[in-house]
């Protein structure tokens, strides 16, 4: 196993809170990982500690390196797209590409061009006179076309339309996603990257509470649909989680015997949303 | 190195407004009211019938010349060839000022920080590519606008002298057009050190500064300024509080207004003495590189280092986008 991020007792705090509480974890290579938790939970704290943009307490190797002293080095290997509109708004297309095209190693033009041309920008465009749309758009043509090893999202999709969500996610997926690559992304919106992950992690105060694939997820959690007569029953196996949908009962189980649950009503796997609201009750209180 | 020429390059990119045609308009606006003036005071010299070129007296004038004098019409043309260079200054010192006070801040303020440090790209380099724009790149643009709108004011007054009777060969012999030319370019090295703890001021509170950089560059050292002379502080140094004022204040703030160089060598700036040989090269490289030999600049210098390379701390660990 390849990793390619390896974090140990990851610290940080703000002058009154504390962002992340001795934080372990480890990414490999190849892997779709969603970094997934409440805001102020600690996810973005998370993301800037692998960037190297803030400083952080305990052990962290991105790519085998250093964040905090070897960051230059590293953003060859990895590239990064905020939430939307950080593009500089001064900026024309040609001249986003001319300049990234100098400054990065790993940039490939053409590559960059030909995303562009399946999109409406045009090269005289300036940032400011696009949509949010368009603005992602043009990032993620400029990052899909850097080699790098390491792709950072942090709310990438946020304030676009639906119709731009699903193009995003589905270009990344087709023509940038292979084995030698890692993504990880944060998002509010988990339905729509449900299906593209191979990993996840929640994260809540500070802590990851949950750090699984998604195939193991699906053996360890498991959704049953139960009618009234047996809720009793139901109740006593000490779900995580209940709802009435229907007049019925869905209970959500962590490690509970499958055959045992069969016997109660129709499984299935839970969805990340549902997992993720049982997982965080009480967050806000 | 392609990096930080890229760098700078992008700078240019988005400071095209200030760096480029700041100078560009205020020469040729510069150069229009001149015309302006000069139709003028021709219009009304010749309704009210003063011609005195048409009389040849002008050319009389020329011709009783010595050569002492003569000298002082070539330099009362590079005179002429300075002013647009003078306003194009003035204009350049505000350009670069505001321009440090955003070059750290702007970024951060629209969080476009995130996609310039998305790539591989050091902050020193940029920090330096910043330096370079403010004290090189905008000052080098600012001479070549002010040396082309300097030879426009040239020709011009040459050629409206040469209406009345006056040779404009012989004009443009007498002045010094390449050695003015020479003397502008030879003073931006001067320049770049001049300005460099002024424009540290401004990069490392452009890069500290949450909100608001301008208020804290200004108020910072006049509220200190203010904080010694109530206290009489510099007492305890056996200095007068207006050396704070001048070496701290005013020198960290307002260095990167071109000419401020010269106050190191003398009180004031006395660029215009007529006197002697030299007198009559206005602006020569030995009376401004003189700046070069005092302390002044190169405490010045290494402030300015010291500033820059805070700056460049913050812009690395400063985390707040």
């Amino acid at each position: 196993m390849n990793a390619v991020i390896t974090a140990r007792g990851l610290r940080k705090h703000y002058k009154n809170t504390i962002a992340l509480d001795d934080v372990d974890f480890t990414i490999p290579s190849g892997r779709i990982v969603g970094l997934i938790g409440p805001n102020g939970a600690g996810k973005t704290t998370a993301l800037k500690a692998i960037l190297g943009l803030t400083p952080f307490e305990g052990e962290l190797h991105v790519l085998g390196l250093d964040p905090r002293t070897q960051r230059n080095k590293l953003m060859e290997q990895v590239c990064f797209i905020a939430d939307v509109a950080v593009l500089p708004r001064w900026m024309k297309v040609h001249d986003a590409i001319d300049f990234v095209e100098a400054v990065h190693p790993r940039f490939d033009r053409a590559k960059c061009e030909a995303l562009l041309k399946r999109t409406k920008l045009t090269s005289n465009q300036r940032v400011k006179q696009m949509s949010k749309g368009m603005i992602v758009q043009l990032h993620l043509a400029l990052v899909m076309a850097i080699d790098a090893r390491l792709l950072v999202l942090d709310e990438p999709t946020l304030g676009l339309d639906i119709l731009y969500r699903k193009e995003f996610y589905q270009r990344l997926l087709e023509d940038y996603f292979d084995d030698d690559k890692t993504i990880i992304v944060t998002t509010h919106q988990v339905e729509e990257i449900e299906h593209i992950l191979t990993d996840l992690m929640f994260i809540r105060d500070g802590k990851i509470v949950l750090d699984t694939d998604m195939e193991a997820m699906g053996d360890r959690f498991v959704e049953v649909m139960v009618s009234v007569d047996r809720a009793d029953a139901a109740r006593a196996l000490r779900p995580i989680d209940e709802r009435q949908v229907f007049g019925k009962s869905i209970f959500l189980f962590d490690g509970a015997d499958k055959t045992v649950l069969e016997g109660l009503g129709e499984t299935r796997r839970p969805s990340v949303s549902d997992l993720f609201v049982a997982t965080m009750k009480g967050t806000y209180k | 190195m392609k990096t930080f020429l890229w760098l700078v390059k992008r700078e240019f990119w988005e400071h095209r407004g200030g760096f480029l045609w700041a100078p560009v308009i205020t020469g040729g606006v510069f150069l229009l009211l001149n015309l302006m003036g000069i139709i003028t005071a021709e219009v009304i010299g010749a309704r009210h019938g003063i011609s005195f070129g048409a009389s040849g007296e002008l050319r009389n004038v020329m011709s009783q010349m010595d050569a002492g004098d003569m000298s002082k019409v070539g330099m009362a043309l590079d005179v002429a060839m300075y002013s647009s260079m003078a306003i194009i200054t003035v204009v350049l010192g505000f350009v670069v000022f505001f321009y440090c006070l955003g070059a750290l801040y702007d970024d951060r303020r629209d969080r476009s920080i995130l996609f310039w440090k998305s790539l591989p790209i050091s902050d020193t380099s940029t920090v330096l590519s910043k330096v370079v724009s403010a004290t090189v790149l905008a000052p080098t643009i600012a001479v070549a606008v002010g040396i082309l709108a300097g030879m426009a004011q040239l020709v011009m007054v040459a050629i409206t002298l040469s209406f009345h009777g006056i040779n404009v060969w012989q004009l443009l012999t007498l002045a010094h057009p390449f050695r003015v030319m020479g003397n502008l370019l030879g003073y931006i090295p001067v320049y770049v050190l001049w300005a460099l703890p002024s424009a540290g001021w401004l990069l490392l509170c452009s890069a500290w500064a949450r909100t608001k950089p301008f208020l804290w560059a200004v108020v910072l050292p006049v509220a200190s300024g203010l904080l010694i002379s109530w206290f009489g502080i510099m007492g305890l140094f056996n200095l007068p509080t207006s050396w704070f004022w001048r070496e701290v204040v005013v020198r960290g703030l307002f260095s990167v207004f071109p000419g401020g160089s010269f106050t190191a060598t003398n009180g004031t700036a006395h660029t215009l003495t007529i006197n002697g040989e030299s007198g009559l090269d206005v602006l020569n490289l030995g009376h401004s590189w003189a700046a070069i030999g005092t302390l002044n600049l190169w405490i010045g210098v290494a402030v300015g280092a010291a500033l820059i390379a805070g700056a460049i701390w913050f812009r690395r660990w400063s985390d707040d986008s």
